[in-house]
């Protein structure tokens, strides 16, 4: 396969479009699952919130404003060509270029703060952003990248399971994660499982977990049975839309895996409120 | 049954409201959420005056998207409360009659919202386009340096909200998800 040059600002371009995109247009997946969950709400204040959720995502989309104020920190999950040859720049500097502009120019808020304990002060741009790379063959980028809101964010949770505690011990910590985080996370939520690798491995799979559309399968049957089971039980504790009471807390349940360690089983859980957004392009 | 209030909210309204109220508020808020709060607190801590005054008012927990072209605020939904619990019962001890945020409280912020005779509004989170609709006008009070996290007063008609946590501690956090729970 030949080298392929790809220019910086192209992949600025490509970026800046995928947050704004991903701020304005909920997803098919989402939106057609928040229909279905007004139709079979039965809180009568939980249908009443989920039909203002599902009216403020028409809006958004309509006039091209951001469905939701915490427009997130922004993270990228790109499979980069082995083939591909950055000109005029820098991979990780074209992202964060694409994140400025798109912040900038597209009216989203600017969250990130430079020091996290000490200054706290707005980088007033919302770089850096989180970019997960990978390097697989050929010769394009694929980029998926979101906005991730903090409200759900600061629910989630991970956790060094052994292998004794098996299937049970697994579904035990991603109920008392949910349970834990109640209200808070904007529910319907998004639950972002990931199970296996090391401690950070584990994160970064339950980040990309709430990527994934949540009208797909894990490819494994064994592992799409417990997104299903787990699902249910959510649906079980009440919280409900907005937390105000009901029978959908979530609308999502989705887990990636990986091989791990002999002496380990680590249960990453990431929350995502139904503000779950993503966009994904290939250059 | 939806409950309208004109603002300054009066300790008559407030005696009324009762957890699960749906309300829909007119007249003008302060906004603030976590770095705001801390300076006021450290500000009270430090028995300094405050660069606003919070007797009577209500403030919202948000950080605002910024200002499409054409627009008077951008979209501008909730955020979680509890973060501010902290700083909180002070305000509310200073005369802030009211907050609106989304999600649980701690219990020192109920005692606070019983003992003073406040009340704890819920706006739906993740509705920021379409909560952005009912609020007409912004004006940045202090902080500016703070970007989104700047002190705002909002002139708002028809906000709409929940009454979560009413002045008797009424909390629709706890007593509504036990009615559809099944596990």
């Amino acid at each position: 396969m030949e080298i392929r040059r790809i220019k910086a600002d192209d992949v600025t371009a490509a970026v800046k479009k995928l947050f704004m995109d991903c701020n304005y247009f909920i997803g098919k997946d989402i939106m057609n699952a928040l229909e279905k969950a007004c139709e079979n709400e039965q809180s009568p204040v939980g249908k009443s919130v989920l039909s203002q959720i599902i009216e403020n995502d028409k809006i958004a989309a309509k006039e091209e404003i951001p469905l939701c104020q915490d427009t997130g920190m922004s993270v990228l999950f790109v499979e980069y060509g082995d083939k591909v040859v950055i000109e005029d720049g820098n991979f990780d500097e074209a992202v964060n270029e694409g994140v400025r502009q798109a912040y900038e120019e597209g009216c989203l808020r600017k969250s990130v703060v430079a020091d996290p304990v000490f200054d706290r002060v707005n980088t007033r741009d919302n770089t850096p952003a989180i970019i997960h790379t990978k390097i697989v063959s050929g010769n394009t980028i694929k980029i998926t990248a979101g906005g991730k809101g903090f409200g759900s964010e600061n629910m989630s949770a991970i956790k060094m399971l052994t292998p004794s505690y098996g299937v049970e011990g697994v579904k035990q910590f991603i109920l008392d994660t949910v349970f834990k985080a109640g209200p808070n996370p904007c529910p319907p939520i998004v639950v972002g499982v990931g199970i296996g690798g090391t401690f950070e491995r584990a994160a970064q799979l339950a980040k990309k977990a709430t990527f994934r559309p949540i009208d797909t399968k894990n490819e494994d049957e064994r592992y799409a049975a417990l997104e299903d089971e787990l699902l249910t039980e959510i649906n079980k504790m009440g919280f409900g839309p907005a937390g105000l009471g009901g029978n959908t807390t979530a609308i999502g349940v989705n887990i990636e895996t990986s091989p791990t360690h002999i002496a380990g089983m680590p249960v990453a859980v990431n929350i995502c409120c139904h503000a779950a957004r993503h966009a994904c392009t290939t250059i | 049954m939806t409950k309208k209030i004109t603002l300054p909210i009066t300790d008559e309204d407030i005696k009324n409201l009762k957890a699960g109220d749906s309300v829909l508020l007119t007249g003008t808020i302060l906004t603030g959420r976590d770095a705001a709060h801390k300076r006021l607190f450290e500000l009270i801590e430090q028995g300094k005056e405050l660069p606003i005054d919070v007797k009577g008012e209500l403030i919202y927990y948000v950080g605002p998207a910024p200002a499409k072209e054409g627009y008077a605020v951008g979209p501008a939904g909730p955020t979680s409360s509890y973060r501010m619990d902290k700083y909180a019962p002070a305000l509310l001890d200073l005369g802030l009659k009211g907050m609106i945020g989304k999600g649980a409280r701690n219990k020192e912020v109920i005692d606070a919202i019983v003992k003073n005779k406040c009340v704890y509004f819920a706006a739906i989170g993740g509705a920021a386009a379409l909560i952005a609709k009912s609020i007409k006008s912004e004006e940045i009070l202090c902080y500016e340096d703070l970007g989104t996290e700047a002190v705002r007063r909002y002139t708002v008609e028809d906000f709409p909200c929940i009454v979560a946590i009413d002045s008797e501690g009424n909390n629709v956090y706890e007593t509504e998800p036990l009615k559809y729970r099944r596990s």
